[in-house]
């Protein structure tokens, strides 16, 4: 299958590596020489686009402005790209409003819809090679995580949503009295899309997949970190046939462009994901505007739960992709790993071991595990986490500083004896900082990973069921991986408890975020049945 | 079937007012009226003189909270009053921050130590059916007390919403024990399920036209998909909540599950969603409080909101339709429930091709109406709720006025008493006045005239709201491409206000976010969980 499992890469990446790592002292010993650093590897790709994509033209920004988006492993300028704003929103809006209104894309039929995007699915997958390499240059993250899974499974997604374009089902429903009565389940018009700079592309599919299934059109709002991919494989949309305004493509930043469509009057719909304080903003934008209804995937503070029968050895290994996987930039990052004492020694030993293995570098060598941070800013917002989390004494196990001295590289840092009122075990760090607390019970460990704003996932380790059956059922979160982490198939539902979002993503339940239901109901004459 | 169509009854209390004109006090002047004066021809002056008594004693006053009435922490008090007279019926325990803090308390402990999710879904149906047959012992005091605190018309309480109230209990308690979760497909060896589990504590804030459906609709839901509740009843009408809270808790509900607590919505409303202990709110009222509720979660905690808001629905009769029975169903969808509802059909489109006939019966169908004592037999209007909403209204009839409106008949108070407002009609309505543009919630009914299809369309569609149409037509061609066409989360086809448990209600664009009633009310009170465990040699993928 294409779509292999990101933890399978991971660990297969990883164990091949383990075999020749040396094992230093903790800051110098991770594995990469900084030479792989000084001279980076320059992608073999031209930025072909840079402007917005608006009614299926590449054009300027209205005020001309452009921005510049910076390769994460130098902090150079890759390109400069059309800054879109409050205007070049409500141009892209007018046309998705128009391809909308006048059709043709809700008027074709679902199986048509469903071609274009199988089409364009076919297109990406033949491209898969340059998208990839955009996508590492200007996010960061390992050219290999970025061909061999995430490209597949943006393919594998499109593939999926073709798919339910013409299974969208309403339902007749049963009366109680003598009426016919049906519903009919809607496109709801234009729908605002707003993705992020750590999956630009999962997540551009995650979002326009469902939205164009559903028959609605979108205009969508790239992260200023990483504008490039998505506008490139929005013209191979167009290329594959889609009409021109169903794909609106608007690059910018949050509180010009992304707050112009949130509080847009005429988008009907809204999906962010983000931080949940911008998620906060997004939602009292549209409460304040028109009331377009918001999905909402935001960030998380996941406990990875390693019980005392738990397979230690695969237990480490996975909390560590857990937590490490793509820079420590994931919304459910396993970022409280909570061991239980008895294997907890091991287990802290072991995982700082895995740590100081990891190989960190430029993201387009072979064999690299983890790039650079995605820009300045997240960059000294990790390294003061670490600070903080030195001060508040929990126990530096491994890393805690810059690696190499050039980029936004940052070693992969194990902090022990994490306690849960300390800033790194409450705060989303979204970086390669691991935190290890101990814990004694089942009844206790439920109470503490429950102890938090968050609820988007979490990491059950255990070989006993009932112990897996009670914490399922006991932690408040959308996601639980019982012995595995980062499962992400197109039909498993992705989304949060409590402050980690509203709505859920992919799957089944992905289709109700782009859908308005409407009852429908006519009077019966002598009906034969009821 | 107990609960019947709430048009059936009223078309049926209206026929026997207009079969039996002669004898019935209250429809003569429509019959021998001149027609010299708008103001005077509507039936029941004396009837508002010599008010019924209600057969009912008031028992409750207090906050509802952890299974106990108790006073509200400030001891303060604010009076509810009797739309009839604006007398002041009793003073009720005045909920605030602290009042909601004490039951969102009480209701986080029923959740996360029990009872009420930790039971089987089995033992929480039995507990609302039991609750559901206490309500219907009780039907002829709680109808009483709900025409008595809202006005409404005591054969409609008693006759369609209770029963509807029951029903609607049996139907939700069906679905206690019948959320499933899914198993799911995988892309490799893993096993994948998703659970449905209820949110915790739901915050619930319902308005005062329709005290009991609107509880019903609200926490029947909640509770059956396992959730526990803070319910904020409209200061206008808290009276029956208490009631039927007090019957549920007699049918077993367990302490803290049900709390409700009675205020105004900038303290109690505003604390309940802006509380960080609240998992969900789900809101019904007008469109400006919901933007405001929406916001304080936003700001709060995040907890998902289910909007059920303002409307001004189009109500389309085509040229082929039948158009007595259109002007019938018209004046149904306008003028039911004193016009205080939120899918109240509130623009009336009539083809230009049946616009005069229609405007003609329609105005004589107005004249008709039964307003009086909602305590008599066969008054089909009340008064208004309050001095505020009658105000409102009568303003708007001036702004529809002077804006060169036709004044078909109505247009003023009746009687001298309480908020009563004449049936008023409206006949060359323009689409930028405001009478057609914004909700006037109350009886004023708004005829407008449209040549073709495509622009009736485009018309009922130009309004910031969308919750319901009707569409009137013998044509299943002109049905179809209406249905698909309106912006709209119901569609009556030659019918309106048919309220089905089972039929979902919400709004597109600014009348809200999310569904009721039916199984799509269950989304809102369940949050998914997806469960993966890897597969060795699995015998099928």
């Amino acid at each position: 299958m294409a779509a292999r499992k990101i933890s399978s890469l991971l660990s297969s990446s990883a164990t091949s590596l383990g075999r020749f790592s040396s094992w230093g002292r903790r800051i110098n010993s991770f594995s990469t020489a900084a030479a792989a650093i000084d001279e980076p590897i320059h992608p073999s790709i031209q930025i072909d686009h840079t402007q917005l994509l608006i009614n299926g033209q590449f054009i300027d920004a209205a005020s001309g402005r452009t921005f510049p988006t910076i390769d994460p492993r130098t902090g150079d300028v890759i390109a400069r790209v059309a800054e879109g704003d409050l205007e070049d929103i409500n141009r892209a809006v007018a046309a998705a409003r128009k391809a909308f209104d006048e059709g043709p894309w809700p008027k074709m039929t679902a199986y048509e819809r469903s071609r274009i995007m199988l089409r364009f699915a076919d297109l990406l997958e033949k491209h898969t090679g340059e998208v990839a390499k955009l996508e590492t240059w200007d996010n960061g993250k390992p050219y290999e995580q970025a061909a061999k899974i995430e490209i597949p499974m943006v393919v594998r997604m499109f593939r999926y949503y073709a798919g339910w374009a013409d299974k969208i089902h309403g339902f007749t429903v049963p009366a109680d009295g003598q009426h016919h009565v049906q519903t009919l389940h809607e496109p709801y018009g234009v729908c605002g899309l707003i993705i992020p700079w750590n999956f630009p592309l999962l997540l551009y599919s995650w979002k326009v997949g469902p939205a164009l299934a559903c028959g609605n059109t979108v205009v969508l709002k790239t992260a200023e970190q990483t504008p490039l991919s998505a506008i490139y494989v929005s013209k191979l949309f167009h290329e594959a046939g889609l009409p021109p305004g169903v794909l609106n493509v608007v690059s910018g930043f949050g509180p010009t462009a992304g707050a112009a469509l949130s509080s847009h009057m005429d988008v009907n719909k809204l999906s962010f994901t983000g931080s949940t304080a911008t998620g906060k903003i997004v939602l009292a934008l549209a409460a304040k505007s028109n009331l377009k209804p918001v999905t909402l995937e935001l960030g998380g503070k996941s406990p990875f739960i390693v019980c005392k029968d738990a397979d230690v050895d695969k237990a480490v290994e996975l909390a560590h992709s857990a937590l490490f996987f793509n820079q420590g930039q994931c919304c459910c990052a396993g970022s409280r790993t909570l061991v239980h004492e008895s294997v907890y020694d091991e287990f802290v030993e072991k995982a700082k071991a895995r740590a100081l293995k990891r190989v960190v570098g430029d993201p387009f060598k072979t064999g690299i595990e983890q790039g650079p941070q995605i820009d300045n800013e997240q960059f000294k917002k990790i390294l003061k986490y670490i600070r903080s989390g030195i001060e508040s004494g929990a126990t530096l196990e491994s890393g805690g500083e810059q690696f190499g001295s050039k980029g936004y590289y940052i070693q992969p840092t194990v902090f022990s004896n994490v306690q849960d009122d300390m800033l790194i075990a409450k705060d989303e760090i979204f970086g390669p900082v691991q935190s290890i607390s101990k814990f004694k019970d089942l009844e206790e460990v439920v109470q503490r990973a429950n102890a938090s704003s968050y609820g988007l996932a979490a990491g059950v380790f255990t070989q006993n069921i009932e112990t897996a059956n009670t914490l399922t059922r006991a932690l408040r979160v959308g996601t639980v991986w019982i012995n595995c982490y980062d499962i992400f198939d197109a039909a498993v539902p992705f989304g949060g408890f409590k402050m980690s979002g509203q709505g859920r993503e992919k799957g089944i339940y992905g289709l109700s975020s782009y859908l308005q239901v409407k009852a429908v109901v006519t009077p019966l004459k002598n009906p034969a049945w009821l | 079937m107990a609960a019947r169509r709430i048009s059936s009854l009223l078309t049926r209390s209206l026929s026997v007012s207009s079969s039996s004109v002669s004898t019935s006090l209250f429809s003569s002047l429509g019959k021998n009226s001149g027609r010299n004066g708008i103001g005077k021809r509507f039936s029941t002056a004396a009837a508002l003189e010599d008010l019924i008594v209600p057969p009912v004693q008031i028992a409750y006053t207090q906050n509802l909270i952890d299974g106990k009435f108790v006073d509200a922490a400030s001891g303060k008090t604010f009076p509810t009053y009797d739309p009839r007279t604006g007398d002041v019926i009793a003073n009720v325990a005045e909920g605030d921050a602290e009042d909601i803090d004490r039951a969102v308390a009480a209701a986080r402990k029923a959740f996360d130590e029990g009872p009420w999710p930790k039971m089987t879904p089995y033992e929480r149906s039995r507990i609302m059916l039991r609750f559901a047959d206490l309500v219907e012992k009780h039907s002829e005091e709680l109808a009483a007390l709900e025409t008595w605190n809202n006005g409404k018309p005591h054969e409609q309480s008693a006759k369609s919403e209770l029963p509807m109230f029951i029903r609607l209990f049996h139907y939700y308690a069906g679905w206690a024990d019948k959320i499933h979760g899914l198993t799911v497909p995988a892309d490799g060896p893993h096993h994948v399920q998703t659970l449905h589990e209820p949110i915790g504590v739901a915050g619930q804030i319902i308005p005062w036209n329709f005290p009991l459906i609107m509880f019903a609709w609200k926490v029947g839901p909640a509770l059956a998909c396992g959730n526990t509740i803070v319910l904020k009843t409209a200061e206008q009408t808290p009276l029956t909540a208490l009631y039927v809270a007090k019957l549920f808790h007699e049918a077993g509900l367990p302490p803290g599950v049900l709390n409700v607590v009675s205020g105004y919505g900038p303290t109690a409303g505003a604390a309940l969603a802006s509380h960080m202990d609240v998992d969900k709110v789900a809101f019904t009222g007008s469109t400006d409080t919901g933007k405001i509720v929406l916001e304080l979660a936003a700001k709060s905690n995040l907890k998902p909101v289910t909007l059920e808001l303002g409307g001004k629905s189009p109500f389309i009769i085509c040229e082929d339709a039948d158009v007595d029975k259109a002007v019938e169903l018209a004046h149904f969808a306008l003028f039911f429930n004193q016009g205080q509802c939120c899918c109240a059909g509130s623009r009336t489109f009539v083809h230009e091709r049946v616009y005069d006939e229609f405007l003609e019966k329609a105005k004589a169908r107005a004249l008709r109406r039964v307003v009086g004592d909602p305590f008599r037999k066969g008054v089909e209007q009340g008064p208004q709720i309050d001095t505020e909403q009658f105000e409102k209204v009568l303003r708007y009839i001036r702004a529809g006025i002077e804006s060169n409106a036709t004044l078909e008949c109505g247009g003023d108070r009746l009687g001298t008493k309480g908020y009563f407002v004449q049936p008023t009609v409206f006949s060359n309505v323009m689409d930028d006045m405001l009478i057609a543009k914004d909700e006037i919630f109350g009886p004023v009914q708004s005829i407008l005239k449209f040549k073709d299809i495509d622009e009736v369309i485009r018309r009922a569609n130009n309004t910031r709201y969308g919750l319901a149409a009707g569409v009137f037509t013998k044509s299943v061609e002109t049905a179809n491409t209406l249905t698909r066409a309106l912006r709209a989360g119901t569609v009556w086809v030659n019918c309106f206000d048919v309220f089905d448990a089972a039929i979902p209600f919400g709004g597109y664009k600014m009348s809200g976010i999310g569904r009721e009633k039916g199984i799509y009310s269950l989304h809102n009170y369940l949050q998914v969980k997806a469960v993966v465990t890897p597969l060795k040699n699995p015998a099928w993928l």
